[in-house]
């Protein structure tokens, strides 16, 4: 080997920048490789779904409005009717209520983690908050089941099944995701901010309410937005909890339905282009053009923390 | 440093390389499944004769995988040059797969004629239907409804919302919550066909569960519940219902006294080949039919003393 290089060493700028070449050539291909395969991986997802899911409106003739706006969901029925707006109102609800309990709890672990306790705080709260999200969501769901369910049934009129143990559930769910990037942000801020707000005579929640929070606040929301996208898509443990009743609940404790849930249950079970398998795919065209939206916020908020 | 890099470069290309080939494994193996499946399962026959090999995919109704997952288990042990992949996925996804060729088995909950209807009804016609075991469902409430017999007019009134107080019907002073199954399910279409003999709507505030442990731990939990099961899920936790005055028993529903069962069906696209048809043979065998379905909690085929066709007529073998 040393002998060969010796030789080869004559004519040694010209090789070594060939292999370099080469190198970098093989480097680059598989680079764009990679990438191009990943674009056509979504490129054909999305067509796949589109497709589908408008094949309902091209195919089967159901009016766009009906589908999103109508009430009766009976697919089976002699006379059938593919309204999916108790799907769409539900996915809705159960979101934003689980948004609304999770962000308070997520932003304050993440002041605690920052702010108020930096040392053992985050020691302790981290790993906790990093197994939440490790836990599979069956697990979320037989949870919910077996202990959110005989609580609410105990507590509330009706079955325990429903809107609320749904939010709640998915409420623990994206816990971590909340806390995690909101923990990130506040961690990022500039210690000066801080500082002239302590020599200025603030106390440290006049720091937190009037600069901490305020500045990071865009950030915070990224994390609650992409809380919220991971809750509109999650399936399995809120179907195990919300009932599936394809009505729109009349309180909190009623049996509902979300997107996922109808689509978990029913996909399976019908046959490849009859109508109704066309109807669960539109509703995921739903959820993807959800999604769409959710990224779309994101991309929003982080403008916004660029500016300073 | 550099000899790292390499060895980086290296190591992700082969991987790619794995990928790809992968891929082209599936591919390949699709390609056979879909366009040319007699071939790929081709018997090979060997010196004894009676061995087969090649590969069955089999993917379709969940409540019917764990048994033929079991059989094939064994089949493949008394053949060991045949591969079994049992999947699931719903009788939907099982009539759908094997209508189009992709697998070799559908298995389904209900006659495929029942799922591929207008325009898939061509489709439902090349299927060949095999009966390999039956599943009653009995209807199962809550142990503190005070009420162990129903008749059918009363589960009918229950089902469609005429009746929301268990006292109307004999027992406790207490509201009832149904718990039913989506209206795709093949168990909610033999409960409605045979137990009710009417389709029923969804009801505001009724709870709807596919998996039978979830629906049985509903039951049993929630006061007032009502909902069905197959006999196998059957225990005292919660309070089985007579139907008419008849007991959901095995020898009830062999003798053909208790009407709410279901075959449950593997279908193959056109005749099976000889593997396919090795497999689905020995599912009929009594070691297979008295064992493995007894056990798991289904009823024999070859035990049924009558017999259904798709339109649900009933006649003594």
């Amino acid at each position: 080997m040393v002998q060969k290089t010796k030789v080869l060493s004559g004519k040694n700028s010209k090789s070594r920048l060939e292999k370099h070449h080469i190198e970098d050539l093989i480097g680059r291909s598989y680079m764009s490789f990679c990438v191009l395969l990943l674009i056509v991986a979504i490129v054909s997802m999305v067509y796949f779904v589109m497709s589908k899911g408008l094949s309902t409106f091209a195919v089967n003739k159901v009016s766009v409005s009906e589908f999103l706006f109508g009430t009766t969901w009976s697919p089976e029925g002699d006379n059938p009717s593919y309204g999916a707006f108790p799907f769409i109102a539900g996915s809705f609800v159960t979101t934003l209520l689980a948004a609304l309990i999770a962000s308070p709890l997520s932003i304050c672990a993440a002041l605690f983690m920052t702010e108020i306790v930096p040392g053992w705080g985050k020691k302790l709260l981290q790993p906790v908050i990093e197994l939440l999200s490790g836990i599979p969501s069956v697990v979320y769901g037989f949870v919910g089941l077996s202990v959110i369910v005989p609580f609410l049934r105990n507590v509330f009129p009706g079955q325990g099944i429903g809107v609320a143990a749904g939010a709640l559930v998915l409420s623990v769910m994206i816990l971590p995701t909340i806390t995690s990037v909101a923990a990130d942000a506040l961690s990022a801020l500039p210690n000066n901010l801080k500082e002239s707000s302590y020599a200025l005579g603030a106390t440290r929640w006049q720091t937190i309410a009037r600069v901490v929070l305020p500045t990071t606040m865009p950030a915070i929301m990224t994390g609650v937005v992409l809380g919220m996208a991971r809750a509109f898509g999650e399936a399995l443990a809120v179907q195990m909890v919300i009932g599936n009743a394809p009505f729109i609940p009349k309180s909190l404790f009623e049996s509902a339905s979300t997107l996922t849930s109808v689509i978990t249950l029913s996909m399976g079970n019908t046959t490849m282009g009859s109508p109704q398998n066309n109807a669960l795919w539109s509703m995921a065209l739903v959820l993807m053009l959800m999604t769409f939206l959710f990224v779309f916020v994101v991309r929003l908020l982080e403008k916004r923390r660029a500016i300073r | 440093m550099r000899s790292k890099k390499s060895w980086v470069l290296a190591l992700a290309l082969t991987s790619v390389m794995a990928l790809s080939a992968c891929g082209n494994n599936n591919g390949g193996n699709n390609a056979a499944g879909s366009s040319n499946a007699p071939a790929s399962s081709a018997p090979t026959e060997t010196s004894g004769g009676t061995e087969v090999s090649g590969s069955i995919l089999a993917s379709g109704s969940t409540a019917l995988q764990p048994l033929v997952e079991q059989v094939a288990e064994k089949f493949m042990e008394k053949n060991t040059g045949v591969d079994i992949q049992v999947q699931g996925g719903g009788s939907g996804t099982g009539l759908t797969q094997v209508a189009e060729k992709q697998v070799d088995i559908g298995n389904s909950d209900v006659f495929a004629e029942e799922k591929l209807k207008d325009a898939d009804a061509d489709k439902a016609k090349a299927l060949v239907d095999h009966q390999v075991a039956v599943v009653a469902i009995a209807a199962v409430a809550h142990p503190g409804v005070g009420v162990d017999n129903l008749t059918k007019q009363q589960l009918v009134d229950i089902f469609t919302g005429k009746i929301t107080n268990w006292k109307d019907v004999g027992g406790t002073d207490q509201k009832i919550q149904i718990i039913n199954r989506p209206a795709s399910s093949g168990t909610r279409a033999t409960f409605e066909k045979f137990a009710l003999g009417t389709k029923t709507e969804d009801l505001q505030g009724s709870i709807q569960e596919d998996s039978s442990g979830t629906v049985k731990k509903m039951i049993g939990e929630t006061p007032g519940a009502i909902g069905y099961l197959a006999l196998s899920y059957l225990d005292n936790t919660v309070q089985t219902l007579k139907y008419d005055s008849v007991d959901p028993s095995v020898d009830n529903v062999v003798s053909g006294k208790y009407p709410v069962w279901a075959y449950e069906h593997m279908y193959t696209n056109g005749e099976p080949n000889a593997t396919v048809k090795a497999f689905l043979d020995y599912f009929l065998t009594d070691e297979v039919q008295n064992g493995d379905v007894t056990e798991l909690g289904y009823i024999p085929a070859n035990k049924m003393q009558v017999s259904r066709d798709v339109s649900g007529t009933v006649t003594n073998k």
